[in-house]
């Protein structure tokens, strides 16, 4: 285990002045991940946020080599990087010991990108995806993704006379990639830095595939102070919404269980996308989200026990 | 050193395989799709023997096959993919990434129609919808041309001059399945031919890291796509240059078109791929009978060789363009159009008529070529071309 004083001596991949928002979960994810990569690294990119706001040509964030080609291709794209370096390794034309890290939004991931993302899974390329999950398309301005929870007010399921906002649950993407039966798979917060980072070293490790799903709130779609980031990343571990574990070689793993679980409504009232769930009327829906989150909470610890039986 | 000469019977898409063996690419991403199929599937054993270095990307989509070829490419290796069809029309979005990146993959394209309706034979619908994409473009009319266009198509792609994508077009099942005596050009002088790929700039450079596919905006967005048209440009001389140098190991002749009997010839055909052979064995019968027939087989598409048709053409009283692709324009193919624009500014035009023609595999037999002589001979004494386009052979 490190300490936050080794781990800030790290170099870093991700230089300051890139354009993202104060606050924004994406590039903290970013440093904390990239510094358990521990030598060169090459970074495959969605479109999206992080690509947009890094590389203003000229200009670029990035001081490690770095990739993005489109949207729904960027495990694709990474595979191809990822078998070059194999070839070349093998031929002798390339000697160092390279990894591999790819980010994209949770529209990249679980979206567009969700079939060149599980046939690289699938193939077990020997690479990192990473995805910082803000739960909407934040980048062409808020809409709803798979991965937005219920009762979320986005740009295309808005709160109306007849809308509570998204009326579906999320995609479970964590565990459909688990279910790819990769080397590693685990679903991480920034709050739990430490946690965060032994789960990263371990994907890094890992021969052959590995993914993280890292949640990563956005002040501008979650409706929250830039300072409350973090917070809000506790909250939701705390609450269970975003439970932390890992699975590796079929075995789940819970690595941090609340001493005290709160109610889910601790996390939905920090932020302005689920305001309206607190007026009269939708008493209901808060009850269906916390059913929901019970629900998947329970489901996990029973993964996790009979997995390790 | 004397020229290998020692025919051998493949099928198109064998042929190309082994022009890609030869080639020896560190990186293949592909996935199948008739009638590019058996390309991977020969390359595939290929690499299951050990006869190769390509490490294979079966991937699940030809959106993935793309995108896997540009990320090796980009990293620093020799990267390749094969398409047809639907597949090619599945890439689009990454065929503007490949050329806008200036990366130089070469990459066989079977030619075949593209749905709906759903076909698997074919016709110029896939490539003839890429054109605008910076790829260059060769067709090739037979096993023997896919494979010397396939060789010639890295070297094309890799000069430093020109950095941009080839596509190397030939006719789905007629040429990609059917089974012709070729001349392959010994291992040693293909390795050699094309040597090894030194880019100019790739990812796997730690010491200075790049930053590929970063967002321009419209300061800059304009004068890279001037530079990548100048790389177009740059093409109309490489192309000739490599051809030249391919003569060399191989004796045979490339460049922007075959003429075939064409020098005096006032009757003439244009057109691309397989159709051609058919049309060569018509314009020899009417040749016998003392016509002044003749015809012209277009190579490269991209860069459109326009001074160079209108000068070969110029002596002609009557051409007939066939198109093997719709462009619904309502105003002809796509061949059609572009050479038409190219007479604009020439003193002399030849009378022009346009037909669409074997469209989804329809066959086009010596007894269709002869109508469209006869067309010609009509209009010429005539004067005049009494319909622009006309589709050959449709029902109505």
């Amino acid at each position: 285990m490190a300490s936050l004083k080794e781990l800030s001596a790290i170099p870093e991949v991700l230089a300051p002045g890139h354009r993202l928002c104060a606050g924004c979960g994406a590039p903290i994810v970013v440093r904390q991940i990239t510094r358990a990569a521990k030598g060169p690294l090459v970074v495959t990119n969605a479109t999206g946020c992080l690509e947009v706001s890094t590389t203003v040509y000229p200009y670029t964030s990035w001081n490690t080599p770095w990739i993005h080609t489109a949207f729904e291709n960027a495990a694709a794209t990474a595979s191809g990087v990822e078998a070059a370096y194999q070839s070349l390794k093998r031929q002798g034309k390339v000697d160092k010991e390279v990894k591999f890290v790819v980010f994209g939004g949770d529209g990249g991931t679980y979206d567009i990108g969700f079939q060149s993302l599980s046939g690289a899974m699938e193939r077990n390329h020997n690479l990192v995806y990473v995805c910082y999950d803000n739960g909407a398309y934040m980048n062409t301005g808020i809409q709803r993704s798979s991965a937005t929870p219920k009762g979320a007010d986005t740009t295309t399921s808005p709160v109306g006379k007849l809308s509570y906002g998204k009326r579906e649950n999320r995609k479970d993407l964590t565990q459909i990639m688990a279910a790819h039966n990769i080397p590693y798979a685990a679903q991480v917060s920034p709050a739990h830095w430490n946690d965060l980072y032994q789960k990263a070293e371990k994907a890094f490790a890992a021969n052959g595939a590995a993914f993280i799903n890292a949640l990563a709130p956005c002040p501008r779609g979650w409706r929250h102070d830039s300072k409350d980031t973090i917070e809000i990343c506790r909250l939701a571990v705390d609450t269970c919404f975003w439970p932390l574990y890992e699975v590796v070689e079929g075995k789940t793993r819970v690595t941090y269980k609340p001493r005290e679980k709160k109610p889910v409504t601790e996390f939905l009232k920090a932020q302005g996308r689920f305001r309206h769930l607190f007026q009269p009327g939708n008493e209901g829906v808060l009850e269906e989200i916390q059913k929901e989150v019970d629900r998947r909470w329970e489901e996990l610890l029973a993964l996790e026990e009979i997995s390790n039986r | 050193m004397a020229l290998e000469t020692k025919q051998v019977a493949m099928t198109g898409n064998e042929a190309v395989a082994n022009a890609i063996k030869q080639i020896n690419p560190d990186v293949i991403a592909a996935y199948p799709i008739t009638p590019q199929t058996d390309i991977v599937q020969f390359y595939s054993t290929f690499v299951a023997n050990g006869l190769v270095d390509t490490q294979m990307v079966t991937v699940e989509s030809e959106h993935s096959a793309m995108s896997a070829t540009i990320g090796a490419s980009a990293a620093g290796a020799r990267a390749m993919t094969a398409t047809s069809s639907q597949g090619l029309a599945l890439m689009h979005e990454l065929l503007h990434i490949a050329s806008g990146f200036r990366l130089p993959i070469a990459m066989p394209v079977v030619n075949r129609a593209v749905s709906a309706p759903i076909n698997i034979h074919c016709d110029h619908s896939d490539t003839m919808a890429a054109l605008t994409t910076g790829w260059i473009q060769i067709y090739g009319e037979n096993a023997q041309e896919a494979y010397d266009n396939m060789i010639q198509a890295v070297k094309i792609a890799e000069d430093p001059r020109v950095k941009l994508p080839v596509m190397v077009c030939y006719d789905g099942f007629i040429t990609s399945h059917a089974v012709e005596n070729l001349v392959l050009v010994p291992d040693e002088k293909v390795k050699e031919f094309v040597g090894e790929y030194k880019p100019q700039h790739r990812l796997f450079d730690f010491d200075n890291p790049i930053t590929f596919g970063p967002l321009v905006l419209p300061d800059y967005f304009s004068e890279i796509k001037a530079q990548e048209a100048e790389g177009m440009l740059a093409a109309r001389e490489v192309i000739l240059e490599v051809a030249k140098e391919y003569e060399k190991i191989s004796g045979r002749k490339y460049g922007w078109f075959e003429g075939y009997k064409l020098d005096d010839a006032e009757r003439v055909i244009v057109v691309l791929s397989s159709a051609a052979g058919t049309a060569k064995v018509v314009v020899d019968e009417l040749r016998a009978q003392g016509e002044k027939v003749g015809l012209l087989k277009p190579r490269v598409l991209r860069p459109f060789p326009a001074e160079e048709l209108v000068k070969a053409l110029s002596g002609a009283k009557v051409v007939a363009v066939m198109d093997r692709a719709e462009t619904f324009s309502t105003q002809g193919g796509q061949i059609f159009t572009e050479l038409r624009a190219a007479f604009y500014e020439a003193p002399k035009k030849p009378l022009m008529r346009n037909y669409i023609f074997g469209l989804g595999g329809r066959d086009t037999t010596t007894a269709h070529i002869r109508t469209v002589f006869e067309q010609l001979k009509q209009d010429q004494e005539r004067g005049s071309v009494d319909r622009k386009v006309t589709h050959l052979d449709v029902r109505v």
